[in-house]
């Protein structure tokens, strides 16, 4: 048996539906439909009323997300493309994420955004958006690169009394396969060493990981181990874990498919400067994706996102300080 | 409060007037309570700001006891919904201590003025983000509908100006697609802020939106206690006998500014001798008066009685203490082993 990224997503979905009556998934076009992606696909005719199709807009579909939490509910929202989720950043970021500081009553909701490029996504299909919702107090923002994590991170996702935004990668939807689903996984909140290294590591998250595992296996034939770390969570970062890494190796590369001005990259760089300085033999460096919109032709795309190649060469440079 | 005598001896008149005095009962409270807090905000003891509801207590209340949350039903108040709070059954004390900043409050400071709520009670604690509250209640209602709470019903209240923004249109559009209980209460004071309706929509009055969005419109005259009263009781009981979400355009003039820091300079004097500029407040005791409903008598001394529960209520509140920066969680997550707070840098 294999099992995809998307399936995993799908059966995490069908799981939490299985497991709680109190949860429920609202989108554009997941009903009967299953979703632009088939994420949803079955759902709506194995639960009837529970997988219900929204009007085109994201605003009131988190809105009345929240509202129905307050009688008990685990709404869990696909927005189509994780771009569009800028239309509903007011409800997330503003009233989702303020209701428990303000309030104390919790506000379990999971936004689903399918993120990150693919060939001819271009601008507006292709963001990635996690250091957005990830600068705001009160939101924990996931990013898984593994089948396994796609499933059981859903699934913690829904459990969570908090906001969460779960940020699937398009790009792994269908290329990214499993033996089978995991019956148990790290919780979230603690990153995963990809691949055990000890000349440099590099810190990075979701699609991306497999672009640094590449880089790696490349500069293993020059003689070079290189130490992977897979945040899974961005919101918290497991800043232990990362630290412990860069003492084994003193070199740190952050590779993110994000746009480069902040963002995860520049949150890891400052933690490690800030609290393990002693750790580092050379200056931290990062990688992102180029400052400008997304590119469609595939040809631009390819190298507006860092890729193992790009991410070989950061490393080659850092390990020759 | 005490009741008056009401004389009319035929049961239905009766109980209107019973309704409307306990209406009017709720916008005085309402009014003397913002008259007390805007002074306390003059005197520099309330901080942010203080936002007043003059002019709109009668189409307030009216949507507030219109609603019954011993029954479910969920209430979206907006900044100038003091009487609805009250007529919905949120207590004064925890206004008063929401302005003046005691941790007692329901926002234990971390909040303030018109921005409290009581999630279990229904009340929403609103946001500042005009129009994403109506599809917060949408939810609820929603909810409901999935766990089986039949019978319960929503309203919001929001101003002219808030029907510009998408969230507005996002939320009616879902709720008629939803076909929800909703009540949908637009006070058109005839100003945001200081921008006149010209310049915020086109049409000849907003309740046309309602064929737009395939749902019930009424638009009245909010400056009349009586005809906010029997609209939103009509309303609400078509909305919980499943006819859908229910538009009420209110016409009136707010008779303040937009805040206490706003003298209001743009609202003519003329604005006020126009048609839907005048007191709501006057034009119900007139009103209680030229029906027998309650003398002079009655209303003085119902206005002391409720001068006095303002006084202890700000006074309470004052005496409360404000939030310790050294006690604070400083934690916005309910999930504890995920919050980032021990960040070390």
């Amino acid at each position: 048996m294999s099992i995809t990224y998307l399936e995993a997503i799908q059966a995490a979905q069908d799981r939490a539906l299985a497991q709680n009556e109190s949860v429920y998934i609202y989108g554009q076009d997941v009903g009967s439909f299953g979703g632009a992606f088939k994420a949803t696909k079955n759902l709506a005719a194995k639960y009837p009323g529970r997988v219900i199709d929204a009007p085109i807009s994201e605003d009131a579909m988190v809105g009345s997300a929240i509202g129905a939490t307050a009688e008990g509910m685990r709404p869990v929202l696909e927005m189509q493309f994780a771009d569009f989720s800028t239309v509903a950043i007011n409800q997330i970021c503003n009233q989702a994420a303020t209701q428990f500081w303000r309030t104390g009553v919790p506000c379990p909701i999971t936004v689903r955004l399918p993120s990150g490029g693919t060939e001819g996504g271009g601008p507006f299909h292709s963001q990635s958006m996690e250091a957005i919702y990830a600068q705001y107090p009160g939101l924990i923002v996931l990013t898984p690169a593994t089948v396994e994590d796609a499933y059981s991170m859903l699934l913690e996702a829904i459990a969570i009394d908090d906001p969460v935004v779960f940020c699937e990668h398009k790009y792994l939807y269908y290329h990214l396969k499993a033996d089978q689903l995991p019956s148990k996984n790290l919780p979230v909140g603690k990153a995963r060493i990809a691949r055990a290294g000890k000349h440099a590591t590099v810190v990075t998250y979701s699609a991306m990981v497999h672009e640094a595992l590449r880089a790696a296996e490349a500069l293993e034939e020059e003689g070079w181990q290189i130490e992977i770390v897979d945040l899974r969570s961005v919101k918290p970062i497991d800043t232990d874990t990362v630290l412990a890494s860069v003492a084994r190796t003193g070199r740190l590369l952050c590779v993110s498919e994000a746009f480069p001005w902040g963002g995860v990259n520049a949150e890891v760089i400052a933690r490690v400067t800030a609290e393990g300085f002693h750790l580092l033999d050379a200056p931290p460096k990062r990688l992102n994706a180029k400052d400008t919109p997304i590119p469609f032709h595939p040809d631009l795309w390819k190298t507006h996102r860092p890729a193992s190649q790009s991410i070989a060469a950061s490393l080659r440079e850092l390990l020759r300080y | 409060m005490a009741e008056a005598d009401i004389k009319d001896t035929n049961p239905e008149s009766r109980d209107s007037a019973s309704k409307y005095q306990t209406a009017f009962r709720y916008m005085l409270l309402a009014r003397i309570f913002e008259e007390r807090a805007a002074s306390l905000y003059r005197a520099g003891k309330i901080m942010g700001g203080v936002f007043m509801g003059k002019g709109q207590e009668a189409f307030s209340v009216g949507l507030g006891l219109a609603l019954d949350h011993h029954r479910g039903d969920v209430y979206g108040p907006l900044i100038r919904d003091q009487a609805g709070r009250l007529a919905f059954g949120e207590p004064l004390i925890d206004a008063a201590r929401t302005y003046l900043g005691s941790v007692e409050g329901p926002m234990r400071a971390r909040d303030g003025n018109v921005h409290r709520g009581n999630i279990a009670m229904g009340l929403i604690p609103m946001i500042s983000h005009l129009g994403s509250h109506i599809s917060v209640v949408s939810g609820r209602l929603i909810g409901k509908r999935f766990t089986g709470q039949t019978g319960a019903i929503g309203g919001v209240c929001i101003g002219d100006g808030g029907t510009s923004t998408g969230a507005f249109h996002e939320a009616l559009n879902q709720a008629a697609v939803e076909k929800l209980p909703l009540i949908i209460a637009v006070a058109d004071n005839q100003f945001a802020y200081s921008t006149p309706t010209s310049r915020q929509f086109a049409c000849k009055d907003l309740v046309d939106k309602a064929i737009g969005y395939g749902i019930e419109g009424h638009s009245i005259d909010a400056t009349d206690l009586s005809l906010c009263l029997d609209t939103f009781e009509q309303a609400a009981t078509r909305a919980r006998d499943g006819q859908g979400p229910q538009l009420i355009i209110g016409h009136l003039l707010r008779l303040c500014g937009h805040g206490e820091h706003d003298d209001a300079c743009y609202i003519s004097a003329e604005k006020k001798q126009q048609a839907f500029g005048g007191d709501c407040l006057d034009l119900a005791r007139q009103q209680l008066i030229e029906q027998d409903w309650a003398s002079l008598t009655d209303i003085e001394q119902w206005t002391a009685k409720i001068q006095e529960e303002v006084e202890q209520a700000t006074s309470s509140a004052q005496r409360e203490p404000g939030p310790d920066p050294f006690q604070e969680s400083w934690q916005a997550l309910s999930t504890q082993r995920l919050a980032e707070g021990h960040t070390r840098a």
